[in-house]
């Protein structure tokens, strides 16, 4: 199919970009790589009266190192995180897990930002952005607020972005000395949305393990203390409480299955590459 | 800022395969249909229209894109390849296509032109992948009739040749 009719605003900075949306509310959508938003226009899922295209915004193309975080701007992509020079010092579990972020022919185009916005429960980043503990920045003609990832996504599809507001960066925490990252994912093709995915960051202090693809949103759960011989509980626990269901992907049963095996797997492995 | 509106057929001026062209698309006109409808370049595939299937795979400024998931109005100021854009001065193949022929890299050849693009693009940002890089990079298109083993053969092949070529130009 063919996306309906829009009005198209090529924005040339953000201030420009938030006054647009300001101006045209809950019918405007803001359009980055457009690698979800486009899928969905094509299907009508979505049908928006305007989009503002900020894929043009060179100011908004940036990755820093600021108060602990990594911020990365609106329209970097994520072919630019993946080949920052320092991702895997930096930031390992986000070099783990962005070459399972769609294909090498989509991150080319998609956003980091832009994946964190469209807040899919099978998507990698905001499940990594969760499991990090990290924040998002939004922007309107009002100012600017950061939200927390864990207040950030509240559902399916569904976030605490206020339809006047823009994702103007994410934050994701560098990684901390003494702590151990991992990531894995089941998918029916390499870089499909996952079926179940898994991040882990275990220290000193406890293991924390996010799952995406199972709930409606990334779930994020912390164990202090736990030893090899009680992750199994641990995870059988987490597998049921996360109410999985069937769907064509795959059954409940699977998917809990899934969470155990891949999440002890990623709590192993994190475990010993701390340093 | 600029506003075009939803009704309205505007001006799109970019590069072509080379050549500066200007044509006229509504904003709701995808890339991939404006090059096939109003461009006529039919070497250009569509098949899925979502972004799963990578046929309709060409180059915006370099960069592998699918044409599907773009707007006409979004390349305006942009360079866009398609597969012509591979052909030699004299029309010939080059070494993608050559490999791809030789290691039966397509059957029906209908998702050729978009990989042909993906595999020119994937090699400039790495001119010497390992096979499971290769195996990853295909991972972004179907095809339903050859396979990807000859695709893997063909594009290590290339890989192999053009770094052999650059170490004897050095030498």
């Amino acid at each position: 199919m063919k996306p309906s009719q829009f009005d198209y605003i090529r924005a040339s900075g953000l201030e420009e970009a938030v006054e647009s949306l300001a101006r045209h509310g809950e019918g405007a959508r803001v359009l980055a790589g457009g690698q979800s938003l486009v899928a969905m226009m094509n299907f009508r899922l979505i049908q928006p009266k305007v989009l503002i295209d900020i894929s043009g915004i060179k100011a908004l193309s940036y990755i820093r190192l600021e108060r602990g975080c990594i911020e990365v701007g609106a329209s970097t992509t994520q072919a630019v995180l993946m080949a920052w020079p320092e991702l895997a010092s930096v930031a390992p579990l986000l070099a783990q897990a962005l070459p399972h972020v769609g294909h090498f022919q989509t991150r080319s185009r998609g956003t980091v930002c832009g994946s964190v916005a469209h807040s899919d429960p099978s998507s990698e980043l905001p499940l990594c952005l969760a499991t990090l503990g990290g924040s998002v920045v939004l922007r309107s003609t009002h100012g600017t607020r950061e939200v927390a990832a864990k207040d950030f996504q509240v559902g399916l599809m569904a976030t605490a972005r206020r339809p006047d507001e823009i994702v103007a960066a994410v934050r994701f925490p560098v990684r901390q000395p003494g702590t151990g990252y991992a990531f894995h994912e089941m998918a029916e093709r390499h870089g499909d949305l996952a079926v179940c995915a898994v991040a882990a960051r275990v220290s000193e202090a406890g293991v924390r393990l996010g799952v995406g693809g199972v709930a409606d949103k990334p779930s994020v759960r912390e164990w202090a203390g736990l030893t090899e011989d009680g992750i199994d509980a641990a995870l059988n626990e987490f597998a049921w409480d996360l109410e999985a269901s069937d769907d064509i992907h795959g059954s409940a049963m699977y998917r809990r299955q899934l969470v155990r095996r891949l999440g002890r797997r990623a709590i192993l492995e994190a475990k010993a590459c701390r340093n | 800022m600029s506003q075009l509106t939803a009704d309205g057929r505007r001006a799109v001026s970019f590069i072509l395969n080379g050549k500066a062209e200007t044509a006229f698309a509504e904003p709701r006109m995808l890339l991939s249909d404006f090059l096939r409808q109003v461009m006529g370049h039919t070497e250009l595939h569509v098949s899925c229209e979502h972004g799963v299937c990578g046929a309709c795979t060409i180059q915006i400024d370099g960069r592998p894109a699918r044409s599907c998931l773009a707007f006409a109005v979004q390349v305006e100021g942009q360079r866009v390849d398609t597969v012509q854009s591979l052909a030699g001065p004299q029309g010939g193949l080059n070494d993608i296509q050559l490999a791809f022929r030789k290691h039966h890299g397509l059957q029906c050849g209908y998702c050729t032109p978009g990989i042909l693009m993906s595999v020119s693009a994937f090699l400039k940002v790495n001119p010497d992948p390992g096979e499971q890089e290769v195996r990853e990079m295909l991972s972004g298109h179907l095809c339903r009739c050859t396979g990807y083993v000859g695709m893997v053969r063909a594009v290590l092949e290339v890989a192999k040749g053009r770094l052999t070529r650059e170490a004897s130009q050095s030498a």
